[in-house]
């Protein structure tokens, strides 16, 4: 060892040891920040799931599982009477409701980028979608309070209304007045919103069709629609529920885009004109001015909201990884 | 020509009509929000909007300068912190543990975390920030942002590390290059604009994000370049002036308006031809 050392300082000022030594500290340094990186993502998680446990603690020890049922949201009442069925309502009335109007048209935007649209403009319509689905959720919002309230309560609602007047079921979903705020605007405005995850993700997932089947399907005879409809479509069915999946999870937690517009109401009306609340827009509109039994309900609003699109978002990633695992065989 | 036929190929023309109708419905959302941000914000956009600080109620004298200070302060903090974190973790998932139990877990934590409602964040950064530190702050908000960059820039560079040519990294350690610098100087550079766009989606994303400032950071009406303090930020002053009774206010919240999407489609744009320029080299 000595003499091999030797021969080194012998063979220059250039310490040999000592550089193969900080190479080997700088490797394991940035190891262990890239790891420790790694590791702080779930860290993360843990904290969001342990702080809002610790938050609505008070909340769960008051109302306990009740609190899933009632109906009356009364903070300023003495005692204060809190329940979460009025946003649970909302949140997925609003959901359903959006996803009823984006999955068709999302997908037929999908269908029409990948099979139907002249190559030329499938750039342009693409980048457009994407552009869509980059604007922040305020401006959704603001533009829903401002522009599309009063033009859906000035002539869609009306309309709605006046046809189903008298007509059993469908009369007391489409019932009057109509309103500036109401559940069918804000599900309008998330249909909008989602409708980019849809069709990008869409557009992905038929992408990985082997251009062979499709080709073989024209070549016997196929149309454009029953290429896609027998061909498409099954190939990439899992892969289409995993993007309708992660859409309907932003939807369910979608705030800015829903708050202006959706009027704040804690009560469940069956009219889908009526105004309503979601939990996003129950704690973006309270949750500033809470303190007490209020703010803990308020977080234990959080509570549930974050464990439903955890578990939305955790079936639609599996059900994209299984589509990734096939096209990578 | 033979009924079945004629059938087959009337559904595929009505198919393929309703298909154009819904690419049609996209695309004009777009145009008709994009046309009233700017037809009502650029009647409202002069110097006053930068120059002068928000207005108290009533008056109609004022702008947003302490606001678009303040967003800029909190992105630019928010994208620092959570880009070089976000950076190593995706690096760590590509480079190091490729085929780890963990990296899978992490991955399936980070897509989740993804997409989790971004108000969500807003409660967890108070729960964990604002209670302990005793009062709205902020830094607060910042890592609130932070938190929302992470899982961005995460995917990205793992992403993107994942398209560099093994055979580069196979060189670059036949010449005795340890595992750090084959991937700082070999891999990073080859996947550089990829990495970037990164950062630049990211920065879209929280440039915009309203829900996780609004009990974070809240607002402030004043200047302010104090991070212990509330400080004035576009989204949350865009909120609070949009439901308010007052003219001005709603004129500017328009201005703001404008000025946020801006700013997030050019940062989409910039990134989009970064993109761009990789794919075509």
């Amino acid at each position: 060892m000595a003499v091999e050392s030797d021969v080194m300082e012998a063979a220059g000022p250039y310490d040999r040891a000592r550089a193969l030594s900080a190479f080997k500290l700088g490797d394991v340094t940035f190891y262990w920040i890239t790891r420790a990186c790694a590791i702080s993502v779930l860290l993360i998680l843990g904290g969001i799931i342990i702080s809002l446990i610790v938050g609505a603690w008070p909340a769960i020890r008051e109302y306990g599982a009740a609190f899933l049922w009632t109906q009356r949201w009364a903070p300023s009442a003495d005692p204060p009477v809190l329940g979460a069925l009025g946003p649970i309502y909302g949140t997925l009335i609003t959901s359903v409701i959006a996803m009823m109007i984006a999955i068709p048209v999302g997908l037929g935007i999908a269908i029409f980028l990948t099979e139907i649209c002249p190559l030329w403009l499938r750039r342009p319509i693409g980048l457009a979608v994407e552009l869509l689905a980059g604007i922040p959720s305020i401006i959704y919002g603001m533009w829903g309070f401002f522009v599309l309230g009063p033009f859906l309560a000035n002539t869609f609602q009306p309309f709605m209304i006046s046809i189903f007047d008298g007509v059993p079921v469908l009369g007391t979903i489409f019932a009057g007045p109509p309103s500036y705020l109401s559940l069918f605007n804000a599900s309008l405005i998330l249909a909008i919103m989602v409708l980019p995850f849809i069709t990008s993700i869409s557009v992905d997932v038929f992408k990985t069709v082997p251009p062979v089947l499709k080709e073989a399907a024209y070549g016997v005879g196929c149309t454009t629609w029953e290429v896609v409809r027998n061909v498409v479509i099954p190939y990439t069915r899992v892969g289409v529920i995993g993007g309708i999946m992660l859409a309907l999870g932003r939807a369910l937690g979608e705030t800015m885009a829903v708050t202006f517009i959706i009027g704040n109401s804690f009560k469940i009306q069956s009219s889908i004109f009526a105004p309503g609340t979601t939990i996003s827009a129950a704690i973006a509109s309270e949750f500033a001015e809470s303190d007490g039994l209020h703010q803990s309900g308020l977080i234990l609003l959080g509570l549930l909201l974050f464990v439903l699109t955890f578990f939305v978002l955790a079936a639609a990633r599996l059900m994209l990884m299984r589509l990734e695992k096939k096209a990578g065989n | 020509m033979n009924p079945i036929y004629a059938s087959r190929r009337r559904k595929n023309v009505v198919i393929k009509f309703l298909c154009l109708a819904a690419a049609a419905f996209g695309v004009t959302w777009l145009a008709l929000i994009l046309f009233t941000l700017f037809y009502n914000g650029l009647t409202g956009l002069s110097l006053q909007v930068f120059a002068q600080d928000t207005p108290p109620p009533g008056s109609t004298e004022g702008g947003l300068r302490n606001a678009i200070v303040g967003s800029i302060i909190m992105t630019v903090i928010g994208v620092g912190i959570g880009a070089p974190l976000g950076l190593f973790a995706g690096t760590y998932l590509a480079e190091y543990g490729k085929h780890d139990k963990l990296t899978s877990v992490i991955r399936f934590i980070n897509d989740i975390l993804l997409s989790a409602p971004s108000i969500i964040i807003g409660l967890f950064i108070y729960g964990a920030i604002v209670v302990p530190m005793g009062g709205f702050s902020a830094f607060a908000g910042c890592l609130a942002l932070a938190v929302i960059v992470i899982p961005v820039v995460v995917r990205t560079t793992e992403d993107m590390l994942g398209l560099v040519p093994n055979p580069l990294r196979e060189a670059a350690s036949a010449l005795g290059l340890p595992r750090s610098l084959v991937i700082r100087r070999i891999a990073y550079r080859a996947a550089r604009s990829g990495l970037i766009t990164g950062v630049l989606l990211a920065t879209a994303r929280v440039a915009g994000e309203t829900a996780p400032l609004l009990f974070t950071a809240l607002s402030n009406q004043f200047f302010s370049l104090n991070l212990t303090k509330t400080m004035a930020n576009l989204p949350v002053t865009i909120n609070n002036f949009v439901q308010s009774p007052y003219a001005y206010w709603k004129e500017l919240a328009w201005s703001g308006a404008l000025l946020i999407t801006l700013t997030v489609l050019a940062l989409n744009i910039g990134a989009r031809i970064l993109g761009a320029e990789r794919t075509s080299k």
